[in-house]
């Protein structure tokens, strides 16, 4: 253990000189991390606005939230701008999978890229947040294990450190539920989506969810009623999952959100799979591929198409 | 969806032996070969109950899973041929999004003859009937119950 609480100290000395640096020269207004949270063992998310808040922040294998899920609200434009109004210049300590969600929040137009200082963090894999119910955050997450790519691509600053290694990315665990018989996956699927008590918690984490209403929210008409009938919630979650369509980075923000501990990452990662296997697309990598729905190609698989002809 | 409701296009109950079918069909192909498929006099199965919509990319997903939810037996969404798109691509790009809904919804464990996409110009007539009859059939022939049905709410959908 000592190795390794002393290498991410190292790490941690050097993020908060990097960061103090930066508001020493100017070159941001705010900077997003982590602080130490209210729990032993926990981290919560942290707006450093000056130089000695630099000094509060911190780095250690707690830092699960996804810090992207700040960037579409703080670069929101007022309606009516006042005179010699700027958006803000954010400094982001980044992991690898916030570096992807930052990418996707570039190509929608949800963050300035010029205005971002992406300050990319090694990261071992991160322990999410333990819960009420008692289970406890021993080993990292899931996200984690199966990350294949822990390092921020384009960051502006790389803070250096050692790094998981990559997984191989199979989904294999996704492949298997497939394999299930359909009445199985669905019994799954009810059982975990029946744990859910409309918190909306998964949508507030989700860095990709900043629709200013969501479909949830609209009242006219409700397409998914907030209470506890079950297949209101199941659109719900139909509805907000497939939102993330070819968009989904597979942080399991939503996963750790979850008061409930439903395994949202189950179906979640099916539309990653499909995204990648259907049009060869994986969210984030660069901030210049379009998304997989606002675009077609010619030649689209059309497997899925009924041709009433056919016998 | 609530006021589909309303107007008795979709039964709450599935009591009813016929199962019923909405169809989303493009105003520009679809609409037009479901109409000259009347106008022709060919014979289809009344269990379709046809929304017209610009495009088929104006579909959103959610209009499938809600109307699944609020007592539909079956979704048909049918609009141009690729290529033939009255706006150029709209159904290129639903075509795309409708591939991953497919295959999530079938992933979730939900028939997939529940959900069919198809592409009928406005000159296939014969096409549309045939749609029809294979849509129908096929979701006669199923045989798991419908698993996805609103139950009971407190207050109505127009909350």
């Amino acid at each position: 253990m000592q190795p390794k609480d002393y290498a991410m100290q190292t790490i941690e000395t050097k993020m908060r000189e990097a960061i103090k640096d930066l508001f020493i020269h100017g070159k941001v207004d705010v900077v997003i991390g982590f602080q130490k949270g209210s729990r032993p063992q926990s981290a919560r998310p942290f707006f450093a606005r000056s130089a000695d808040d630099a000094g509060k922040m911190i780095w250690n294998d707690h830092c699960s939230s996804n810090v992207a899920v700040f960037l579409p609200k703080l670069f929101e434009k007022p309606q009516r701008p006042k005179e010699g109004f700027k958006l803000p210049r954010v400094g982001v300590v980044t992991k690898g999978c916030d570096g992807r969600s930052i990418a996707g929040l570039v190509k929608e137009k949800q963050a300035l890229r010029e205005n971002l200082i992406i300050i990319g963090m090694p990261c071992g894999g991160m322990k999410p947040p333990s819960k009420h119910n008692g289970k406890k955050a021993a080993d990292v997450g899931r996200a984690c294990v199966e990350c294949v790519n822990s390092t921020t691509s384009g960051a502006d600053i790389v803070i250096s450190g050692e790094s998981k290694k990559p997984a191989k990315g199979d989904y294999a665990r996704i492949k298997k539920f497939e394999s299930l018989p359909a009445n199985k996956r669905w019994e799954r699927f009810v059982a975990e989506i029946s744990k859910c008590i409309r918190c909306n918690a998964c949508r507030q984490a989700c860095p990709n969810c900043y629709c200013k209403v969501c479909f949830a929210d609209q009242k006219k008409p409700s397409w998914a009623v907030p209470g506890a009938v079950l297949s209101d919630t199941i659109v719900f979650h139909i509805g907000r999952m497939f939102h993330q369509a070819g968009r989904c980075v597979e942080c399991d923000a939503c996963v750790n959100a979850c008061p409930m501990g439903i395994d949202l990452r189950l179906f979640t990662q099916k539309l990653a799979m499909d995204a990648k296997e259907l049009f060869g697309c994986v969210p984030g990598v660069t901030s210049e591929e379009v998304p997989p729905l606002q675009t077609f190609k010619q030649d689209d698989s059309e497997c899925f198409i009924t041709d009433p002809e056919e016998k | 969806m609530a006021s589909l409701q309303g107007r008795r296009i979709l039964s709450k109950s599935n009591t009813l032996k016929e199962p019923t079918i909405v169809a989303f069909l493009c105003n520009w192909c679809s609409y037009a070969g479901a109409d000259l498929a009347g106008v022709s006099r060919l014979q289809y199965p009344a269990n379709v109950r046809v929304i017209r919509v610009p495009c088929s990319g104006r579909v959103d997903p959610l209009y499938i899973v809600k109307a699944l939810q609020e007592g539909a037996d079956g979704v048909l969404v049918s609009g141009c041929h690729p290529g033939d798109c009255h706006y150029i691509s709209g159904n290129l790009v639903a075509r795309r999004k409708f591939a991953m809904l497919k295959s999530f919804l079938e992933y979730l464990g939900i028939e997939p003859q529940r959900v069919q996409f198809s592409w009928v110009s406005a000159s296939e007539g014969g096409r549309f009937a045939a749609l029809i009859q294979k849509v129908v059939s096929d979701i006669k022939n199923l045989k798991t119950p419908k698993k996805f049905v609103a139950t009971e709410r407190l207050c109505n959908a127009d909350y």
